[in-house]
Formats: structure tokens, C-alpha cells, sequence
């Protein structure tokens, strides 16, 4: 029972990382990118590639992947996404879908269509247990990793998002973009960096999931739809509403998936049908700017 | 303009035109000439009607959804069920997948008024995907992965044979089609089309001049969904089989695909489009049997990006246009 809810804890955390860029994205220009979760198979590749070819270690990969999927972001946003801004949503979703198509294949291409595995270091692949009386909480290193790592972030952006310049203008341009450009923030700029960071996040993000979530080529629409729902249940205007989405979510999952193995997915989609149909414009949609 | 003039000009779109039959006889006349290509007609015939059913949606209403693929299964297991179960005769087996998809569109139909694009889109794959694990988990009913199979169909009318090289089944869909484009072209072009294509461009003001703006999109859907389902229907009909892909993501994507290939709010977009799109797909397909799917991607950001009018006309792509 605890053990479920841990890994649902972890679970949940890890699809946070993976879903806070495409939130932004979404806040900030009112993008609809279904390409998200193709930077974090990116991501997610470029861990796998450089740990089986070049022996580098886990821990060095994984900012790498950040670094990698983050200059990917910058490069397709200046050149593929930027004129797409203005379109309506129907063109912004085919466009992704078909970046996550060209993405998807040309891995397929490169690397094959067989699932990926990662040879997590030793110190990793054990687990601790605490026993609470009746209940045993077994938790895997692993995992603890994804939550500390992720509890990390959290407060980094948070105090980013909350404390500094940089973070004020954002919040400025997602409330108005533009008041914001009239007031001499210049929206462009913004939105080009926090796509770039947003996408180095999921690259992030895939590289710490590649050993829960499975890598293999279909990855980006198998979880685009959790992205998805991470956004329309948490909202774009803060990191709680994500954040607590995303805890809901992941544990709805690990627990329906243990206890109705057989209904698959079942419990979560319910769940977010029920969400949305009680709060249409997700749990914490702010009264305000749109 | 006399009165009899204006009435002519308003009843203009919905006669047929001198070309439409000619352009019909194509298609029945690639049959006639080429058995071998009956699968491929066929198909572009039941995508045609769906992607159709998807325009209803999304070209008049302006109702962005990605899951309709959920109509296209409920009508491809109820005309599988009901012929398994109930009689073999496809023409009943159509009109009772239809009433099961309209009445599961018109339960869904609750949960598309409220919220913004996204949330909607949200709720119809939502739908989509949950009764894709449903028909998983239904096994005694559905074959769940194996799909629903054994299913065995009786001549058309008593008349038709089913025939293994799939001519009968093409005829079959191709007549349904177009019997389904003559109601269809009535339905867009009748008030309540009229009505859905106002409410896409302004809802507010739609209702402020009096329509019911909730019931007119829980009729279209309702519609849309009755359609879908018989696409689905067709499909079993001709494949002796239905298998759970009818309600994969896939599916939904794939029509969404077609119908702004085609072009939205047009009736020959969704035929355009689906003929465009299968035809694509048997081309690259078979030249590149794994990866057609980049050639897909590459054509769609192309699209997007240019535009669909700028596409047709490739000498304006490097004139830099209000993109630069």
C-alpha cells in the first residue's frame, strides 16, 4: 500500500519534469506541442547512446541529455516554430504531430525500433525498506532519485519563476503577452529561452524515465497523452497546478494498473474525464488575462 | 433580383452539379476495369464517409476533437455483434450501428459544451482511449486483441454476394457513400447547417440571435457520431472482422489528417482528403514499407507551415510571404 503510493509518488514526479515545458509552452504562447514528448525521447537516446557507446556514466549523461534537448529546442524554435505561433490550434497540432512523426521515424531509422535499456550503476539498483508497524514501505533507490532530483527542480523553478527578474517577466507574458511586449519585455526572447529550458526539461526528464517509462521509438505519442492531461488538469498559470496533476495522475495510475491490472489505462483516463467535466478549465484555472 | 432568383441563388449549392456524376462513375469504373484494386477503393470509400462524419465536427461546428475513431469502433463492433448474434443481413446491421453510434455520440455529447479547445480535446481522446481498454478488457464480447472475428455476412438486399476479391464490398461502400453525401450536402446546407457554421465563427452572437447553441452541437455530434458508425459498419462488413485498431489513436489522427488534407466545412473535402491520404499511404508505403510515416510528418509540417494554399502553388513558396 505505501510502496504503491511511493511509486506513484515517483511516478507522478517524473511526468511533472516531463510536463512542465509543454505548460509553459502552452501558458506562455498558447502552443499545443505535441512534439513534447519528442525531445524527451531525445533525451532519453542521447543517455542510452552515450552510456552503451562511450561508457560515460549515468549521472554525467543525464545533464547532458539536458544540455543536448535544450539546444534542439533553441535551434527548431527559431527555425520550424516561431512562424507557427500565430495559427490556429488545428494547423499548431497537425504541425507537432508531424514533427513527432519525422522524429519517431527517423529513430526507428537510426537506431531501431527495439526498446532501449539502461544499465543503471550498481548503487542504484537496490531498495530500502521501512516498516511502519503492518506496512512496509520498500522504496527503490531509483525512485528516490527521481523524487530528490525532482524535488530539486521544483524548488529551482519555483524560486526562478517567483524570485527572480527573468521569472517575473515570464509570469508578465503568460498573463498578458501583450501588455507585456508594451511595457518593453521582450516576449520573443522569453518565450525563446524558456522553450529551450522547457524542452531540455523533458529531455531531462526522458533521461531519468528511460529505466520507468521504457524508450523505444512509439515513446512520444504513448505519453503525450499524460502530458496532455498533466496540462489540461493542472492549468498553465502556476507549478502547483501541474505538480499536484501530475502526483494525482501518477498515482491513479501506479495504483489502478496494480489493483486492475487488466483495465489498463482505464483509471486514469476516467479520472480526467471527471476532472474536466467538473472543471473545465482545469483544477486551478486562475479568473484573469484570457 | 426577383424572389424566384434569390430562391434560385440560395438553392444553388445544394443541387448537384453537371460534373459530380461524372466524377462518380471514376471510381465505379476503377472497379469495373481493375478487380485488383477494390481494397484500395474501398478503404478510400469508408475513410471518405468518415472523415465526412469528422467535418461535421469540426469543419461546421468548429469543434476540434481527437478521438472520433470512438464512433468508428462502437459502429464496427455493433455491425460485427449484431451480425454475429442477430441476423447477417448488412443493411439492418448498418442502420443498428448507426443508432448505437448516434446514441453513444449523444451521451458524449454532455461532455464537449463546456471548457476551452484543449480541455475538448482532452475529453474526446479521453472517451476514445477508455472504450479502446474496454474493448481490451471485454474479451468474452470483443475478441479484445484478437479482434472480433467469425463474423459472416449475408448477400446485399439477398442480392450481393460478398466475393473474396472485394468487389461487392467496394460497390457496396462506394453506393453507401453516396447516398450518405446526398443527405450530408441537405444537411450542411439546411438551416441547421447554416446555424452550426455561425456558431463555429462566433458562439456568443449565435445565441444572442437566438440558437440554441447546446442542442444544435449535441445534434451535429450526434449526427457526426451516427455517421462515423456507419463507416465503422462498412469496414466490418467488407473485412469479415473487427479488430479493437477501429478505436486506436491512430485512427482518430488519421481522419483528422484527411479532412484538413481535403480541406474543412467542403462535402468533397473529406473525400478529397481521404483519397489523397490512403493513396499516399499505398504509394509510400510501398517504397518505404517502415517509414512512411516521416514522408507523412515531412508533407504535414510542409503543409502547415506553407499553407494549403501556398502548397498548391509552389512558385509563391520562396517570394516570401507575410511569414518571410
Amino acid at each position: 500500500m505505501l510502496t504503491i503510493l511511493f511509486d506513484g509518488v515517483a511516478y507522478g514526479m517524473l511526468l511533472f519534469i516531463l510536463a512542465i515545458g509543454l505548460s509553459v509552452t502552452l501558458g506562455l504562447m498558447n502552443f499545443i506541442n505535441l512534439a513534447h514528448g519528442a525531445f524527451a525521447m531525445a533525451g532519453g537516446y542521447v543517455t542510452v547512446l552515450l552510456m552503451q557507446n562511450h561508457n560515460v556514466p549515468f549521472l554525467l549523461c543525464v545533464p547532458i541529455a539536458f544540455l543536448v534537448t535544450a539546444v534542439l529546442g533553441a535551434i527548431l524554435e527559431r527555425t520550424l516554430y516561431r512562424p507557427m505561433y500565430g495559427k490556429p490550434a488545428l494547423d499548431q497540432v497537425l504541425f507537432s504531430i508531424g514533427l513527432a512523426f519525422i522524429a519517431m521515424t527517423i529513430v526507428d531509422y537510426s537506431i531501431g525500433s527495439s526498446e532501449q535499456i539502461i544499465q543503471l550503476p550498481h548503487w542504484l539498483r537496490g531498495r530500502s525498506e521501512l516498516a511502519f508497524g503492518d506496512h512496509v514501505l520498500g522504496m527503490g533507490h531509483y525512485r528516490l532519485l527521481i523524487i530528490a532530483v525532482c524535488i530539486v527542480l521544483t524548488i529551482l523553478l519555483q524560486y526562478v519563476l517567483t524570485h527572480t527578474r527573468f521569472g517575473s517577466r515570464l509570469r508578465a507574458s503568460v498573463d498578458d503577452q501583450r501588455v507585456a511586449d508594451g511595457l518593453g519585455i521582450n516576449v520573443n526572447v522569453i518565450f525563446f529561452s524558456t522553450f529551450a529550458v522547457g524542452s531540455g526539461l523533458a529531455g531531462l526528464g526522458g533521461a531519468m524515465g528511460a529505466e520507468v517509462l521504457g524508450l523505444d521509438p512509439t515513446f512520444p505519442f504513448k505519453f503525450m497523452i499524460y502530458f496532455l492531461i498533466v496540462v489540461a488538469l493542472g492549468g498553465t498559470s502556476s507549478l502547483t497546478g501541474p505538480l499536484l496533476a501530475s502526483l494525482i495522475l501518477g498515482i491513479a495510475d501506479v495504483a489502478g494498473k496494480y489493483y486492475m491490472p487488466k483495465l489498463g489505462s482505464f483509471i486514469v483516463y476516467a479520472v480526467m474525464i471527471l476532472i474536466l467535466l467538473w472543471r473545465p478549465d482545469g483544477l486551478f484555472a486562475r479568473r484573469g488575462a484570457k | 433580383m426577383t424572389p424566384a432568383a434569390v430562391h434560385d441563388a440560395l438553392r444553388d449549392k445544394t443541387r448537384i452539379k453537371v460534373w459530380e456524376p461524372v466524377l462518380w462513375l471514376v471510381p465505379l469504373a476503377v472497379v469495373a476495369l481493375f478487380p485488383g484494386s477494390s481494397f484500395l477503393v474501398n478503404q478510400m470509400a469508408i475513410m471518405a464517409l468518415f472523415a465526412i462524419s469528422l467535418d461535421l465536427v469540426l469543419g461546421y461546428a468548429g469543434i476540434m476533437s481527437l478521438g472520433h475513431a470512438a464512433f468508428f469502433g462502437m459502429g464496427a463492433f455493433a455491425a460485427g455483434l449484431f451480425a454475429k448474434f442477430v441476423m447477417p443481413e448488412p443493411i439492418a446491421g448498418l442502420v443498428f450501428a448507426m443508432a448505437v453510434g448516434g446514441i453513444s455520440a449523444y451521451l458524449c455529447s454532455y461532455t464537449i459544451l463546456r471548457g476551452s479547445e484543449l480541455t475538448i480535446v482532452m475529453v474526446t481522446l479521453g472517451v476514445s482511449l477508455i472504450l479502446f481498454e474496454v474493448g481490451n478488457y471485454m474479451t468474452w464480447l470483443t475478441g479484445g486483441a484478437d479482434g472480433l472475428q467469425g463474423v459472416v455476412m449475408a448477400p446485399v438486399l439477398g442480392l450481393f454476394p460478398f466475393t473474396f476479391d472485394g468487389v461487392t464490398a467496394a460497390y457496396y461502400s462506394l453506393v453507401v457513400l453516396a447516398v450518405f453525401l446526398v443527405v450530408y450536402r441537405r444537411i450542411v446546407n439546411s438551416p441547421f447547417g447554416t446555424g452550426l457554421r455561425l456558431i463555429r465563427d462566433n458562439r456568443l452572437r449565435a445565441s444572442a440571435i437566438g440558437i440554441d447553441t447546446d442542442k444544435r452541437i449535441k445534434l451535429a455530434y450526434t449526427l457526426a457520431g451516427a455517421i462515423a458508425a456507419a463507416a465503422g459498419a462498412v469496414q466490418t462488413h467488407s473485412m469479415n472482422f473487427a479488430s479493437l485498431d477501429a478505436f486506436a489513436f491512430e485512427r482518430s489522427a488519421d481522419v483528422l489528417l484527411m479532412v484538413v488534407i481535403g480541406g474543412t466545412a467542403w462535402i468533397y473535402g473529406g473525400v478529397v482528403g481521404a483519397v489523397v491520404f490512403i493513396g499516399l499511404h499505398h504509394v509510400l508505403s510501398d517504397l518505404t514499407p517502415q517509414y512512411w510515416t516521416f514522408w507523412v510528418g515531412v508533407f504535414l509540417v510542409l503543409l502547415m507551415r506553407v499553407g494549403r494554399d501556398r502548397l498548391v502553388r509552389p512558385w509563391t513558396w520562396f517570394k516570401g510571404g507575410p511569414h518571410g
